[in-house]
């Protein structure tokens, strides 16, 4: 057997260093990480995959130690990702998600793993799709990610969840807030943390308001939620909603059908761009051109676009 | 389409240290020289260290303690290591460590002991010059 054999098996197998090992191969983008994510591929697709995001400070890494708690209590497994951001000047990351949860390290059933964004933008890293999958090819019932909080532009989380649930907290807005564009749009399931404070209500209310302006999301009406995750307040009823979101899709192959199909084609459109970037550019400087094709564009006697759909055309004739 | 490899770093604070200043600049310094710190926050048992070591699949383990115990907690931290098979992990400590008890910590395995002090400088260069060949 070899090396990315035997960690796939122990994957499988539901082995917590093989798990480990494997997530390591695949961000670090080692020569046998393509293998790997190939053999463990198949086996995925029976976890639920939650995802949450909002803002930094809502909550989040609190709120996600009592569902896994409470996921547990009504025997599920469940593995986590909680990502950081990576410094765009030193390449260095401080991951702290994990701090709130450590209580659950030695709970069997509990497996989690800090990643660094390495510079991927949206709120996640380039490999948490992939590790996402490792978890649920290990048997984990429920992988939950947890997105760098950032802002509203973290919609990257589409690509690797099926339910996604955004947290807000008081005080962090107003109703246009809530009517923006980007993260506002992609929930499931909102929820509203620090409910015991003053204007937990008025915020809720808010999202509720805007909820009522926009379309369902093909029959799905997101239910907003308040939870104080610091007592478990509301867990459970986050739990059941998670649950019936699930059970949703289940309902409705065709919308789960056009999930799978979107997430399909993210998937092969961004494995594709990366390759062919790579192979056009890599040409270009082997044959002694890239330089002289900055310099063009540099000199405005070519631009990027142009450029782009030449190297294309050529590409595509000697294919 | 390799990415230049990442250091991870788990800085544990096992025992019952009731604060984490000296940890936290540890952390923030190997943070900007570049490396992926997990930190785990205070109050940890050995068991709680060996497993986030294992599931974050660390190259460098850092352990911050003041409070004397490190002749009773650091043994049961390596022990754990080794049985999670984490051996190619490079392990070293910092805090109030007495001179005297210095050459039994590294007999345990533990690589370097960095007392009050040391410039992170000096522990940003130990850890990248002494980075383990891992699997």
């Amino acid at each position: 057997m070899t090396k990315t054999e035997k960690i796939v098996k122990g994957v499988l197998n539901g082995d917590r260093r093989s798990i480990a090992k494997a997530i390591t191969i695949i961000e670090n983008k080692t020569p046998e990480a393509q293998e790997l994510i190939a053999q463990i591929f198949p086996h995925t697709g029976k976890a639920h995959v939650v995802g949450l995001t909002g803002a930094g400070g809502a909550g989040k890494s609190t709120l996600i130690e009592k569902v896994v708690r409470e996921y547990r209590r009504r025997g599920k497994t469940v593995g986590v990702i909680a990502v950081d951001p990576t410094s765009p000047f030193t390449g260095g990351a401080f991951l702290g998600d994990r701090i709130r949860m450590q209580e659950l390290s030695t709970d069997e059933g509990v497996f989690i793993r800090s990643m660094a964004t390495r510079n991927y933008a949206g709120g996640i890293a380039r490999a948490t799709k992939d590790a996402a999958r490792v978890l649920d090819a290990a048997g984990k019932d429920i992988v939950i990610v947890e997105t760098a909080g950032a802002g509203q532009s973290e919609v990257e989380i589409v690509k690797v969840a099926q339910t996604i649930v955004v947290m807000h907290a008081p005080g962090l807005g107003d109703e246009i807030q809530a009517i923006k564009a980007g993260i506002m749009e992609i929930a499931d399931i909102f929820v509203v943390n620090k409910a015991d404070r003053e204007n937990a209500n008025k915020t809720a209310i808010d999202i509720q308001a805007m909820l009522q302006l926009s379309n369902k999301k093909g029959g799905w009406k997101p239910p907003v939620l308040k939870t104080v995750a610091l007592t478990g307040e509301g867990v459970p009823e986050l739990i059941e909603e998670l649950e019936e979101h699930r059970r949703f899709l289940e309902d409705n192959p065709e919308c789960k059908e056009n999930l799978l199909r979107d997430k399909a084609e993210a998937d092969l459109l961004e494995a594709v761009k990366e390759r062919i970037s790579k192979a056009l550019i890599d040409e270009l400087k082997r044959e002694g051109k890239f330089d002289k094709l900055l310099r063009e564009i540099i000199e405005k006697k070519t631009d990027p676009a142009s450029a782009a759909v030449k190297l294309v055309k050529k590409a595509i004739r000697n294919a | 389409m390799q990415d230049a490899r990442k250091i991870r770093v788990l800085i544990a604070k096992p025992g019952l240290d009731s604060h984490d200043r000296g940890a936290k600049v540890v952390a923030r310094a190997l943070r900007d020289a570049g490396m992926e710190v997990i930190y785990t926050g205070l109050r940890q048992t050995p068991e709680q260290i060996a497993e986030t070591a294992l599931q974050e699949d660390v190259d460098v383990i850092g352990l911050s303690i003041l409070s004397g115990a490190h002749k009773t907690i650091f043994p049961r931290i390596m022990e754990l290591l080794k049985k999670q098979g984490l051996t190619d992990v490079m392990v070293f400590a910092g805090g109030i460590i007495p001179e005297e008890d210095v050459s039994e910590m590294k007999k345990l395995g533990i690589k370097e002991i960095f007392g009050p002090g040391t410039t992170t400088e000096e522990i940003i260069q130990y850890v990248m010059h002494n980075l383990p060949k891992r699997d």
